[in-house]
């Protein structure tokens, strides 16, 4: 009896082990960053700034960013099939500062809980994802900063 | 013919947005009973003219491989659906709209798929058909075909009350990557265009359905599986008891719809 203790012990133990590294790798994914207010992520996520011109690719990019699948923008006329599931984002930056559009790129559901809006930047209370995007962001931190760059431009 | 066949979903898929122009009608007929709304009033003129035709539309062919198999005896029991069932358009008539239904001699709930399975191993000793086989979409669409025009009217009281609810909370549950429920395009923004798209209600009382994209019919699981796939969430089986109570649920949002089995959607 007490052997069989022992084992489940030591099971626990390395199950425990096995869940901190797992937890570990998740935390290595994302970067930490503070929400002001539940409003804003002012600090950038990374030290290199954003490049606009990557930006509009991950935006474009139907495996990234996708971002036209919902939302219009006139700029991109020349591309086919806007959606209409969000807001235009025309004058975007006019209406959002550059701290509010990135909590709305990295977890939308901050600030709108009811949001169809995929969180960017997020690995953590998901139900149910295909394997290969398990305990991974949509966009890396870098594709975020670059996305919010080329945001940046859209101002009317 | 399939090069016919991708011109033809081609053209639909570029002319989707206005088709939902040209169709912005209040009044849909029977498409529509109060805010609910067959995908068909989504679809396109073309496509709905598809459907419309039973020589236009494709899935027929899979109807009169569904009625042959009807016929036809299987199994080590020698016997037929026929055998037992006789004329299908009397005895199958309600079947479209009522399914999934409460068995209670198995204690679960069963869909149209998993009746005729049962039949074919307990009845006719018949080997069971894969969930959309051949045989099985044939069969199916046969089946359902003869409810055609009948409201879908599910019972959810009762023995089915669980399941029901076990496929409300399915409905509403986010998942996947993009963690998105089946509610946020299907309850919020139906009718809003995604990508070249126009988002439908998500109504079952077309299938099994032909869609262009497939380029055969398929049943509503097999739609399940694609729009969590979508989401980059892991799909259940077909015919596993997630997607049976997603599948009472869903015919239930559709009730007094019209059934109109095989429907033709891209």
């Amino acid at each position: 009896m007490q052997t069989k203790m022992s084992r489940r012990a030591y099971g626990s133990i390395a199950l425990a082990g096995a869940l901190t590294l797992a937890i570990n790798v998740v935390w290595a994914e994302t970067m930490k960053y503070e929400v002001v207010d539940g409003e804003a992520i002012n600090a950038a996520l990374t030290d290199q700034a954003g490049d606009a011109a990557n930006g509009k690719k991950v935006f474009l990019n139907r495996k990234k960013g996708n971002c036209l699948a919902c939302h219009v923008v006139s700029s991109l006329s020349d591309q086919p099939f806007h959606g209409e599931v969000g807001p235009p984002l025309d004058g975007v930056a006019d209406r959002l500062s550059p701290g509010e559009m990135r909590l709305r790129v990295v977890n939308p559901k901050v600030v709108n809980a009811d949001t169809i809006m995929p969180a960017f930047y997020r690995t953590d209370g998901f139900e149910r994802v295909l394997k290969d995007f398990e305990g991974k962001p949509m966009l890396s931190a870098q594709e975020v900063e670059d996305v919010l760059a080329y945001l940046q431009t859209m101002k009317e | 013919m399939k090069g016919e066949i991708t011109a033809l979903a081609t053209i639909v898929a570029l002319t989707t947005g206005a088709g939902a122009i040209a169709f912005a009608a209040d009044d849909w007929g029977k498409f529509q009973v109060e805010d609910r709304r067959s995908g068909y009033t989504y679809a396109t003129a073309e496509t709905q003219a598809m459907q419309d035709d039973e020589f236009a539309n494709p899935a027929m062919l899979w109807v009169e491989h569904g009625e042959e198999a009807w016929n036809k005896v299987d199994g080590e029991a020698g016997k037929s659906c026929n055998s037992c069932h006789g004329n299908a358009a009397e005895t199958m008539k309600t079947v479209g709209s009522t399914y999934p239904v409460f068995a209670k001699d198995i204690g679960k709930l069963e869909n149209v798929e998993d009746r005729i399975n049962r039949c074919r191993t307990d009845n006719m000793k018949a080997k069971a058909w894969k969930y959309d086989s051949q045989n099985m979409l044939g069969m199916v669409s046969y089946v359902k075909r003869q409810s055609l025009g009948q409201p879908m009217s599910v019972k959810i009281d009762g023995e089915a009350a669980p399941w029901f609810e076990k496929g409300k909370a399915f409905y509403t549950q986010r998942r996947g990557q993009l963690d998105m429920a089946c509610s946020h395009c299907h309850v919020d923004n139906a009718g809003n265009m995604i990508r070249a798209n126009t988002l439908s209600q998500g109504q079952g009382n077309g299938f099994p359905t032909y869609r262009l994209k497939w380029q055969k019919p398929g049943s509503l699981h097999r739609r399940f599986r694609g729009c969590n796939k979508q989401v980059r969430a892991r799909p259940f089986k077909t015919g596993s008891d997630e997607y049976l109570a997603l599948e009472l649920y869903v015919m239930w949002r559709g009730r007094g719809l019209p059934v109109e089995t095989p429907a033709v959607r891209n």
